[in-house]
């Protein structure tokens, strides 16, 4: 396939889970009307959810999930040995994700009985993001990941041309949509801290952004703290918002 | 100038008749604040009963009617070896907005001096200004209102007509032969000695409400003296760089082109999408390189060219003094006292 006279690059791809709730394959999964031009773009040779056949020849590999076990970081080695490509697909690949609070326990023999019971189940101690174990070549933000931002990236893969993230924050986006700010409607949000790319999904439909896509670049994180605290907030609801996904530096 | 006045039962059957043939936008309630404070804006309605006149200001402005945040500017489509290019400047119908208050009416006068009757004017602005019929309606000054200081409190034209309320009746000042002719389909009165009287006691009382305010004298000299002040860096760091100041701004125009393919790599628009010079990617150029990359900069650029750059061009501020920036910034930067920390 051409366009504009250029030839398209069309790679291998692979989709692979690891801790996680699959939620961000699913996105492409269930993005039924244009799911048949997406797997057009990238030939795609692994991805449980769709596909039964599995091959292990591929330029990309998406990751998805953070890493919580031994076993999937002699995996994630291995996949990342093959792969020309490697994307951190989501939030909990690309920050470590909700799984990662695990990490804020002091008692992780606690928190193992208090989840696994009487049915334990190996698992690490602390929970890696994908770059706490290998390479990272490029990251896909968002619980979960917005399709049409995974489009987007696709398409500029196919074209050989960069891909260019939002870098400022939801509040911009939030904005276009003439939302009434949240701070006014007396809600806590992540807006002005987060990158945008989602199209403010939440706080267009009256919800509190959670800061799933992690930090737009720069932030101002100190006076925004400030801000919220002058707003009413107390200090434990502003560590909830800024520790939920582990994608805000302390 | 023609003056008339108008009963408002006569009023009401005037938008009814507005109503029923045009696409007509109106104030109305869309919210209420954490105060229980209701919050108004334009909206679409079918029935003049859903107007709403006691509304005190237009939450967002109302360029996006005549510039849009986003728009296709362009589409692409390729056809076998060949390709074919799609340009619609059209509106679909003829628009009526009612209740823009004077600084959004002067406002629209900036961006037509800009996009309209510059060098370069925009087709896709051009016909949308001339498209759409505007009924401008006085106000009363809130406490972030600073348009006295920036001579943006009154209209000399830019709206068709413009109502100022004087109990049971409109004082109507009408602008355009259009809206003299749309008149006459209902029962206008002529001024009478009580009916200027009333106007001036309006004007007198109006003036005396303005409680914020900037000091313009020679501000674009003091800006230059004051352009490596350590004041701009205090802003800065209060700044979030979010933007919301250009996005409330009824007189922001900058703005990005994007392109965007379909997935069948067989259509493509080109999408103007209003940027805001308070973004850490707003000066970002191809290869990455930054030439804003400090958030106090970059709200000082934007300062500069209300205030400084506009009036150097234009002989008048950029700026309207509506307030809506100071009141959307969670930070809590407002013109009148960027503008006083600069004069100090």
């Amino acid at each position: 396939m051409q366009y504009l006279g250029v030839e398209l690059i069309k790679p291998k791809a692979a989709f692979f889970d690891f801790s996680c709730c699959e939620g961000c394959q699913l996105q492409i999964a269930n993005n039924e009307n244009k799911l048949l031009d997406f797997i057009s773009l990238v030939e795609v040779v692994n991805f449980r959810e769709i596909l039964t056949e599995r091959n292990n020849d591929y330029d990309i590999a998406f990751i998805e999930g953070s890493i919580t076990r031994k076993d999937e970081i002699d995996r994630l080695k291995k996949i990342r040995e093959k792969a020309k490509i490697l994307v951190a697909f989501g939030t909990c690949a690309s920050f470590g994700g909700i799984n990662k609070l695990k990490n804020k326990f002091k008692d992780i023999e606690w928190v193992k009985k208090e989840v696994y019971g009487n049915c334990p189940i190996e698992t690490n101690d602390k929970v890696m993001a994908v770059n706490e174990v290998v390479k990272v070549d490029f990251y896909i933000y968002g619980c979960p990941v917005n399709k049409s931002e995974v489009e987007a990236i696709v398409q500029s893969i196919a074209l050989g041309r960069e891909f260019r993230y939002l870098k400022h924050p939801v509040c911009f986006r939030c904005k276009e949509k003439q939302n009434i700010c949240l701070y006014e409607m007396g809600k806590i949000c992540m807006g002005p801290l987060t990158r945008a790319g989602c199209g403010a999904r939440c706080p267009s439909n009256g919800n509190s952004c959670i800061g799933c896509r992690g930090p737009a670049e720069e932030p101002n994180i100190e006076f925004m703290k400030t801000i919220m605290i002058k707003n009413g907030f107390t200090e434990r609801q502003i560590r909830d918002k800024f520790e939920l996904f582990s994608a805000f530096k302390e | 100038m023609i003056f008339k006045t108008i009963d408002k039962k006569d009023f009401n059957k005037f938008l009814e008749i507005l109503i029923e043939n045009n696409s007509f936008f109106a104030p109305q309630k869309i919210a209420k604040d954490k105060n229980n404070k209701p919050i108004y804006d334009l909206r679409l309605v079918n029935d003049f009963k859903e107007i709403d006149f006691n509304y005190d200001i237009l939450k967002y402005p109302p360029r996006r009617f005549f510039l849009p945040y986003r728009e296709a500017i362009s589409s692409f489509e390729i056809k076998n070896s060949s390709w074919q290019q799609n340009i619609n400047y059209e509106t679909k119908v003829p628009r009526i907005l009612l209740g823009l208050h004077p600084c959004d009416i002067n406002s629209l006068n900036k961006l037509d001096k800009v996009l309209m009757l510059g060098d370069y004017p925009s087709p896709y602005y051009t016909i949308r200004r001339k498209n759409t019929f505007i009924i401008g309606m006085d106000c009363d000054p809130k406490p972030f209102c600073f348009c006295r200081s920036v001579g943006t409190h009154t209209v000399q034209h830019g709206c068709d007509m413009f109502l100022i309320d004087i109990g049971d009746r409109y004082f109507i000042e009408i602008f355009s032969n259009v809206a003299f002719d749309f008149l006459k389909k209902v029962t206008t009165k002529d001024i009478t000695k009580k009916d200027d009287d009333e106007y001036k006691r309006i004007r007198r009382l109006k003036a005396e409400k303005f409680t914020a305010k900037i000091d313009v004298t020679d501000l674009t000299k003091i800006l230059d003296m004051e352009f490596q002040s350590d004041v701009w860096k205090e802003w800065g760091d209060k700044c979030l760089g979010c933007g919301s100041c250009a996005r409330v701004c009824p007189t922001c125009y900058c703005y990005g082109i994007e392109e965007k393919i379909d997935l069948k790599f067989q259509q493509a628009e080109k999408l103007k999408i209003l940027h805001a010079c308070t973004l850490i990617d707003f000066a970002e150029v191809a290869g990455g390189f930054n030439f804003r990359p400090e958030r106090h900069i970059r709200l000082k650029y934007r300062y500069y060219h209300k205030h400084r750059g506009f009036v150097e061009a234009y002989e008048e501020s950029l700026c309207v003094g509506c307030g809506r920036c100071g009141e959307a910034c969670l930070a809590g930067i407002t013109v009148p006292e960027v503008i006083s920390s600069i004069r100090e």
